[in-house]
């Protein structure tokens, strides 16, 4: 070997060494754990480990619970992704018009939410949406609306926990979007305004077409994110109520941690990781198509 | 122009205030007595603020042992990650090797792998090496990050290759071309690496929550929301347990922001 290779073999060796052992083979493990049936009496004994081939995903499929669980996170994430890019944009858009004062100053308050504690800021909101003290609530009788059981009802719970993501999140994209709008240059303006375009017209046109690659990014990091959904719930609701708000992650922490049932929680992960994986390569065939 | 400017700062302001309307009301609760969060008609600030909460929080919850175990993980995952995930990213830039352009495009297809997929067979790995309910239980995993090996090769392949030539001419080895030349060129990316470490080891939930059993060893998400389960009424307290969490993170980013959205833009440019 040169010795600039051996060079690199060292310097590259604790980081591969990291990622390989806790990442890779885990990643790769957890597919293996899948189709065995992993659960307490294994950790007891790996002599009760037995392989069911796709058994663990046959049983996983047939559970209404699962189905509960998929539905709530893809709600989440279908329901909560575009309204979270939608706050980005807006807010990116009003910090970076040229009548805006104090830019940084906004940025900052706006990009606050990002940086806290999700556990923290989560506990915060469920006092917020209580249904008897909550100031939501308390916000409603001031202007004659009822009482809303905001966590509570099962036709509020996860609205209520996608609102509470679009204020977490938000500030993230709208960073993102402002590098975006900045990076348009400013002469398609003006030419589109020498024509008698209005202000309408010039965001239809110009600045969103323009924003098309930062569009795919951000959609597909909120989607990666958002089908991961697991704190959230366990915080505020504990996936109630009736398991409205249950996610997948969720499911797979409750199987596997909770009653020790690994192999099919491996499985529960591996359909949460096709479906993530599914939701990239959809977002990135639709840019490509609009290009 | 004028009306536009009067909208466009009644909105920005608008979503400023409800913004920050959660935080600030977290802040001014926790300073309330027992209770008069929950008043009618509501307090939006105490009418004698007190550091009741805080006291019981450290005296009898003893919420410093969760701050101590989230300040060592952080503050190691940290120091640990800025060297490993720089030696990884200087080499990826600078080094030739055999493969290097293969191997890294197929680290970077780590990064649509959701961390969960590995947690079940990470935890057992962990057990089999003892590290179950320890602090390196939860550091050994964070040490090395795709995203910050990413960051610092991006950063170092602005390097000119000609200093580092002068180096070798002067006779200094790999290593201390690394440690005394290249490392203080990257103060500035350093700088964002280890801020975006400390805060999402600070933040993390998940893996703390799995890979920590016992309550002594929790860091302060864990302890907030294991104490949340007993003292569900106890709003204020809650609050002031919510301050201790989100300040330090919040206060690391008023005065270091410059580095964190420097990191944001890498990763979104070019990721």
């Amino acid at each position: 070997m040169k010795p600039e290779a051996r060079a690199a073999a060292l310097f590259l060796t604790p980081a591969m060494a990291v990622l390989i052992i806790f990442f890779f083979i885990p990643v790769i493990a957890g597919f293996a754990l899948s189709v065995t049936d992993f659960d307490l009496y294994s950790i007891g004994d790996i002599h009760n480990l037995r392989f069911v081939a796709l058994h663990n995903y046959a049983a996983v499929l047939r559970n209404g619970v699962f189905w509960q669980a998929f539905f709530n996170t893809l709600y989440f994430a279908v329901v909560g992704g575009p309204l979270t890019v939608a706050a980005s944009l807006a807010a990116s858009l009003l910090v970076n018009a040229k009548a805006t004062r104090w830019k940084p100053f906004f940025r900052t308050v706006y990009f606050a939410p990002v940086v806290t504690t999700l556990v923290a800021v989560a506990m915060v909101f469920r006092f917020l949406y209580h249904p008897r003290f909550g100031l939501i609530n308390r916000m409603f009788d001031a202007v004659g609306l009822p009482h809303v059981d905001w966590l509570g009802d099962p036709r509020f719970a996860m609205p209520a926990i996608v609102l509470f993501a679009v204020w977490k999140n938000f500030g993230y994209n709208m960073i993102i979007f402002i590098a975006g709008l900045q990076n348009i240059p400013e002469e398609l303006y003006e030419a589109a305004r020498i024509d008698g375009a209005g202000e309408w017209r010039q965001f239809r046109h110009i600045t969103l077409p323009m924003l098309g690659p930062t569009f795919l990014f951000v959609g597909v990091v909120t989607a990666i994110g958002y089908l991961q959904l697991f704190a959230e719930p366990y915080v505020m609701t504990h996936g109630g109520p009736v398991n409205k708000t249950l996610s997948a992650v969720m499911l797979m922490y409750q199987q596997g941690f909770k009653w020790w049932r690994m192999g099919y929680a491996a499985a529960i992960a591996f359909l949460l990781f096709l479906v993530i994986g599914a939701a990239t390569v959809v977002q990135m065939r639709l840019q490509e198509r609009r290009q | 122009m004028k009306r536009d400017s009067i909208i466009v700062h009644a909105l920005l302001i608008i979503g400023g205030v409800l913004t920050l309307f959660p935080l600030f009301w977290m802040v001014s609760a926790s300073f309330m007595t027992r209770g008069e969060s929950t008043m009618w008609p509501p307090h939006i600030v105490p009418h004698a603020a007190t550091l009741v909460q805080y006291r019981e929080l450290f005296v009898h919850l003893k919420i410093g042992r969760a701050f101590f175990s989230s300040t060592f993980i952080a503050v190691v995952t940290t120091l640990g990650s800025l060297i490993i995930n720089s030696m990884a990213g200087y080499a990826f830039a600078k080094m030739r090797f055999g493969g290097r352009q293969r191997m890294f495009g197929w680290l970077l297809t780590a990064l649509i792998i959701p961390p969960q997929v590995g947690m079940l067979p990470l935890f057992l790995i962990m057990k089999s090496l003892h590290l179950v309910n320890t602090y390196w239980g939860v550091i050994i995993p964070s040490l090395a990050s795709v995203f910050g090996i990413f960051l610092i090769r991006q950063f170092m392949l602005s390097v000119p290759q000609e200093l580092l030539e002068a180096a070798r001419i002067d006779g200094a080895g790999e290593w201390r071309i690394y440690w005394s030349v290249v490392m203080p060129l990257a103060r500035p990316i350093l700088a964002t690496l280890a801020i975006f470490t400390f805060m999402t080891t600070w933040n993390d939930f998940m893996w703390p929550l799995i890979i920590l059993s016992s309550d002594a060893r929790y860091t302060l998400p864990v302890t907030i929301a294991s104490l949340s389960a007993e003292h569900a009424v106890d709003v204020e307290l809650m609050m002031a347990g919510s301050v201790v969490t989100v300040l330090p993170v919040l206060l690391l980013f008023l005065f270091l922001q410059r580095y964190y959205i420097a990191g944001l833009m890498v990763g979104s440019v070019k990721g």
